[in-house]
């Protein structure tokens, strides 16, 4: 993989990734519809994309592992940022468009509504890996770094947790958001268990 | 020989001279006041169905497709209908897939004809009817009534129907009819989503006796002055106004007349969510959002929530019904 074309697969990346704020503004903008209940359609959208992402930016390892197209990592970062903003949007949304900038009841949401508060606990605990994701943070802070951005499972969780918690019913789609997770943690949880393994076999203490 | 007395009739029964002739005054007071339906057809008992079903079958009202005798309700407020395209495109109707737009898309399978409804339990005229028999004596009225989803959004409707106490009333329910049960068609090969067990299928409902025989309680027909749309519970469904969406139950093929509290399709989904009242109540919240504002269709993506209203704004015609009842505890 040359320099030049990881550029370009970047660009086509972040573009791909801008594509369903495109659409969903131009459907607001009168070119289509957003329906009946549109606050509600631009909220369920910014969501779904957020949650499609990070899912997406946790296929990332299991990817470049499996495949072994190591350059695939260089991707990881946008599709990480596209995630928060996404999910910044969404609770923007809730907050201005849904709620009218009724803070008290923002408040009573984020306090008393139990799904309301795993997703704002999900977009606080992104703030720090955003701010944390250049390039000058990743040498700044080395090793901790990495423990940090571990944090994006419990986000992952969190965001899951979130859209399972507000559907009426059990259907086919969060059971599938579901069963992906579990996937791609069960995938980790392999690979440190058999890393422990290892180290005990190595060291026997 | 012995002659049998006719021991049947008790003196106490007999009615005496003077009532028998105050009992013309009586109806005629009723009808003017309103208290009995005035089509001279509500005294027939509905025709049952023929053992020959396969009879050639004229759909209710001729089959035209849109109504030209409605009346306009007297109480019909000053409020503006939602968009046809919003009621008729936005709508939760499980048996046709879970999301919004499910029912617009897929609910052109349904067959409203024929259409078969079954009465039954207590009651003293019970047995399967021909939709189109069943419909016949009853004058139409247009109502405009408040929708509210338990999802906390709303529209307003221009139904056409009338009030479901006067069907009902044609089965003579006994005094054990505490309950009425209400049951939608389950035909996996006209409804694709009964073939999940997303619900308890077939989808089910229920309202006391008072409720269903509340002048608001309404069984509609159509909308907007049209036949019901499939996707909007075609060719009969229940509307309670001051109730959440879900307990207006469509596309209705049995009701059964019942001394206990019958079971619901949401409350056994989830007792703890879903009660059998659901009243429109902006105090009770449920579990896990708010129900004390909704967001009217209609408003575009920079309208804000309005209070939702005790009872859906009908508190004053429905709120002595639970007299004496904690509606925290019946939620």
């Amino acid at each position: 993989m040359t320099r030049g074309s990881l550029s370009l697969i970047k660009a086509v990346v972040i573009l791909a990734c801008t594509l369903p704020f495109l659409f969903l503004a131009a459907r607001a903008f009168g070119l289509g519809s957003l329906g009946a209940n549109p606050v509600q359609e631009v909220l369920h959208t910014l969501g779904k994309t957020g949650l499609n992402l990070l899912l997406i930016t946790l296929t990332v390892t299991p990817a470049r592992r499996l495949t072994g197209m190591n350059w695939l990592v260089a991707l990881r970062r946008s599709l990480g940022l596209a995630a928060f903003f996404y999910v910044l949007l969404h609770a923007t949304t809730y907050a201005a468009l849904d709620l009218g900038f009724a803070w008290s009841t923002l408040l009573e949401d984020v306090t008393r509504r139990p799904y309301i508060t795993v997703g704002f606990a999900a977009l606080l605990l992104m703030i720090p890996l955003a701010v944390t994701s250049t390039n000058a943070m990743q040498r700044r802070l080395g090793r901790r770094w990495l423990t940090l951005h571990r944090a994006t499972y419990v986000i992952a969780v969190l965001g899951v947790t979130h859209y399972f918690w507000q559907v009426k019913v059990t259907t086919l789609e969060p059971l599938v958001y579901t069963f992906i997770l579990v996937v791609l943690l069960g995938y980790r949880a392999r690979g440190w268990l058999a890393k422990r393994e290892r180290r005990t076999i190595a060291d026997p203490a | 020989m012995l002659i049998k007395k006719p021991e049947d009739i008790r003196p106490s029964e007999i009615t005496s001279e003077s009532d028998y002739l105050k009992r013309r005054d009586l109806l005629k007071a009723a009808l003017a006041t309103g208290l009995l339906p005035s089509a001279a057809g509500f005294a027939q008992q509905p025709a049952q169905l023929p053992a020959d079903s396969n009879a050639e079958r004229t759909p209710p009202y001729g089959g035209a497709q849109s109504f030209t005798d409605v009346a306009q309700w007297p109480d019909n407020p000053d409020l503006e209908p939602s968009a046809f395209e919003d009621v008729t495109s936005y709508n939760n109707y499980y048996e046709f897939g879970t999301g919004k737009s499910d029912p617009a898309r897929y609910a052109h399978t349904l067959e409203p004809h024929p259409w078969d409804v079954t009465i039954d339990g207590e009651a003293e005229h019970t047995g399967t009817y021909a939709l189109e028999d069943l419909l016949a004596p009853h004058p139409l009225e247009e109502r405009v009534y408040r929708f509210r989803c338990v999802e906390a959004w709303s529209m307003v409707v221009p139904w056409v129907g009338f009030p479901l106490g006067d069907l009902l009333k044609r089965f003579n329910p006994t005094a054990k009819a505490k309950y009425v049960q209400f049951f939608t068609l389950n035909d996996p090969d006209q409804m694709p989503g009964v073939r999940y067990p997303v619900l308890r299928w077939p989808y089910r409902e229920g309202l006391t006796i008072e409720e269903a025989m509340h002048p608001l309680t309404l069984i509609a027909v159509g909308l907007y002055g049209q036949v019901l749309p499939n996707q909007n519970g075609a060719p009969l469904r229940l509307v309670v106004p001051w109730k959440y969406g879900f307990k207006s139950i469509k596309s209705i093929v049995g009701i059964r007349f019942s001394e206990t509290q019958p079971a619901t399709s949401w409350n056994i989904a989830n007792a703890r969510e879903y009660g059998f009242y659901s009243n429109v109540n902006p105090e009770v919240d449920h579990p896990r959002w708010s129900q004390a504002s909704e967001r009217v269709l209609g408003g575009g993506l920079f309208s804000a929530r309005v209070p939702t209203l005790m009872f859906n704004g009908y508190e004053e015609q429905v709120a002595h019904l639970y007299d004496g009842l904690d509606l925290r505890a019946n939620y």
